[in-house]
């Protein structure tokens, strides 16, 4: 299948077989589909022989941080008598991401068995599952597959009669980026604002309500039923390249291609072929300029960068950049990167929680500047005082969001100078009014 | 029951109380699955906004109460988040993504196409006829659709000015 698109002959499909199928939105539907035999081998096996088995496998967070499911998983303390919790990281808000929403309206019981197994793993009754306020949708599906688990036996008191009881509880969000991160999204279902905590304590020693938790990616969580049905050695089989890279990637494609959508590829893929094959090159007459790899917090590439490029962790970093959570933006020779870059800061400046002041401040001073520049009314000494901004951004706040606004401008500003010049330069129109 | 409560703005409302019969017992449901009865503080927000359209000071109140939080707790909350609207809007709520990734792909041009269509004008701005309201939000996570817009719960991706008039005339 495929969704929009068929599935692409370079594709390796695992997680997005059926996408575009609603046929495997039913419980019904999922089993006949070989489902839910993940979660059954697992609730049969010792617990911590599943978390081996994902370790084994090389399983490695996909919301954006890549951190080794397996490992985090075994964080979690053992047998003392606290309730702990899974919670499933279902905001997908980062801009140019838009794998996790399909994953939850293709494939609920996916997402249901991921975390079920999970939860089974690191002894947690509870499951939260923290969907984004906007995902209506995605959310009707889900609530209907939670009713249908239950109906079935897979969730409950004594889930497919193993002993082990697994609850799964929706939680809805209500529109704030920063709910994505970990502990921001800790805080918003406790019935808090979804401010960042400050590390430590790591959730693994004290997560939501101050009991030990896990929190995982929905795409993360999808891969796992395939891990326990197939085994770590096949998983770990699919990678063209590093062997820190494994499995397969969901990479949501968009901007300036002929078919933006979702393509699933095993990790040392070229990235040419994603998005010169799979997502279709670009518009006739239209040049590649530059590219953001992994959502709108990493480091812009140029078209040089992406030749010899491989999609993985370690392909994109050697490149200058970052995986993160898959979400390719392509932008082509028609593109104002000022103006775009200017647009992700404003991105930063609505999004920030405001709890620290270099991220409060600096995200409002950089999107300020930028609009001096838009404006025509740019002064050369705007560049450096950009980066000395960034500097100032980067790494001395509680959470990360502060560093993701930096990574575009100082990016930009290494990569596309030029184009700041010809706007201080008076070369080009302003785009923007004067304030 | 109902009581009289002075609004943000000074004027006062009678306010209807939100958690009576079923409403209530369907809170009191929720309860069951969290340890804390002040974790079900977004879904009593969403509960109270799905009742009234939004969320007044009075509604603010009452939701504290109910889960044994100050009025002041609450309205941090509901400040926080983008989705809860604190004053009255149109029968329609439009929302429109004009983040880059949807701004490489037309955003705008869809968006003043929809404050065009919709006779709101300007954003956050609702239509002398009291039937929308549009905002422009940021990512909504279908980048790879721009340009994707809410009306209401009504996910609709792929919105180009020329569908514009279209897609809202079945919005009354
Ligand atoms: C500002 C910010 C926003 C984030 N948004 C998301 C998100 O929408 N979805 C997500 O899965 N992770 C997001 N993350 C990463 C999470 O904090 C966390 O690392 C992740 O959910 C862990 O899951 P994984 O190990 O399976 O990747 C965000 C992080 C930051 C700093
Ligand atoms: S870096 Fe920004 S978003 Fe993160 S906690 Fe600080 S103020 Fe909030
Ligand atoms: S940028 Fe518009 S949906 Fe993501």
């Amino acid at each position: 299948m495929g969704y929009p698109h068929p599935s692409h002959p370079k594709e390796t499909v695992l997680l997005s077989k059926y996408f575009g199928d609603p046929g495997a939105r039913t419980y019904a539907g999922w089993i006949e589909r070989g489902g839910y035999e993940g979660l059954r081998k697992a609730l049969a096996m010792p617990r911590a022989e599943v978390i081996e088995m994902v370790k084994q496998s090389g399983l490695r967070g996909r919301g954006g941080a890549g951190f080794p499911t397996g490992l985090k998983w075994s964080f979690m303390p053992k047998d003392e008598g606290k309730p702990h919790y899974l919670v499933c990281n279902a905001d997908e808000s980062e801009p140019g991401t838009f794998k996790d929403r399909e994953l939850l309206r293709w494939t609920p019981h996916a997402v249901i068995e991921g975390c079920a197994i999970a939860a089974y793993s690191i002894q947690a009754q509870t499951i939260y599952i923290y969907i984004r306020g906007e995902f209506t949708e995605p959310w009707r599906i889900m609530t209907k597959a939670v009713e249908e688990a239950y109906a079935h036996g897979a969730l409950g008191a004594d889930a497919f009669g193993s002993g082990t009881r697994i609850d799964v509880v929706l939680h809805r969000g209500a529109g704030a980026y920063i709910c994505g991160e970990e502990t921001a999204m800790m805080n918003s279902i406790e019935g808090k604002r979804g401010n960042p905590r400050i590390k430590p304590p790591f959730p693994a020693q004290a997560g939501v309500f101050g009991m030990p938790t896990t929190i995982n990616n929905v795409e993360t969580l999808s891969a796992v039923p395939h891990i326990l049905t197939r085994g770590a050695e096949w998983y770990k089989g699919l990678s063209l390249s590093s062997p820190k890279s494994t499995g397969t990637k969901l990479f949501s494609v968009c901007g300036h291609v002929q078919r933006p959508g979702n393509y699933e590829v095993t990790m040392g893929t070229p990235m040419r072929d994603l998005i010169f094959d799979m997502a279709g090159g670009m518009r006739p007459g239209r040049t590649l300029k530059a590219l953001i790899p992994g959502g709108s917090s990493v480091p812009i590439m140029t078209a040089a960068e992406v030749e010899g490029c491989a999609l993985d962790y370690e392909g994109i970093v050697a490149k200058g950049s970052m995986l993160g959570s898959g979400g390719v933006i392509v932008m082509d020779d028609s593109t104002d990167m000022v103006r775009t870059i200017w647009r992700y800061t404003r991105f930063y400046a609505h999004e920030s929680c405001a709890q620290c002041t270099q991220c409060r401040e600096g995200t409002a001073w950089t999107t300020k500047v930028l609009e001096r520049i838009l404006s025509g009314r740019g002064k050369q000494e705007d560049l450096q005082l950009l980066l000395d901004l960034a500097d100032n951004m980067t790494g001395k706040t509680i959470c990360v969001l502060s560093d993701s606004c930096a990574a575009p401008v100082v990016s930009g500003i290494q990569k596309f100078r030029e184009e700041f010049d010809a706007y201080i330069a008076g070369a080009r129109r302003p785009v923007l009014a004067a304030v | 029951m109902s009581h009289a409560a002075a609004q943000g703005d000074g004027t006062v409302t009678s306010h209807e109380k939100i958690f009576t019969g079923e409403r209530r017992a369907q809170l009191e449901a929720l309860f069951a699955k969290y340890p804390t009865r002040q974790a079900c503080l977004l879904p009593a927000l969403w509960m109270v906004q799905e009742a009234r359209g939004w969320i007044s000071e009075p509604a603010m109140a009452e939701v504290g109460e109910v889960l044994g939080v100050t009025p002041a707790f609450v309205r941090g909350v509901v400040t926080f988040y983008t989705m809860y609207h604190t004053h009255p809007v149109g029968r329609h709520f439009i929302q429109v993504c004009t983040t880059s990734p949807c701004g490489l792909c037309g955003a705008e041009e869809t968006m003043q196409a929809i404050l065009r269509e919709s006779g709101c004008g300007e954003l956050g701005a609702t239509s002398p006829d009291g039937r929308f309201t549009a905002i422009e939000v940021e990512c909504l996570g279908a980048c790879g659709f721009a340009t994707p817009i809410l009306v209401d719960d009504d996910f609709i991706e792929g919105v180009t000015p020329e569908r514009v008039p279209g897609i809202l005339a079945a919005y009354k």
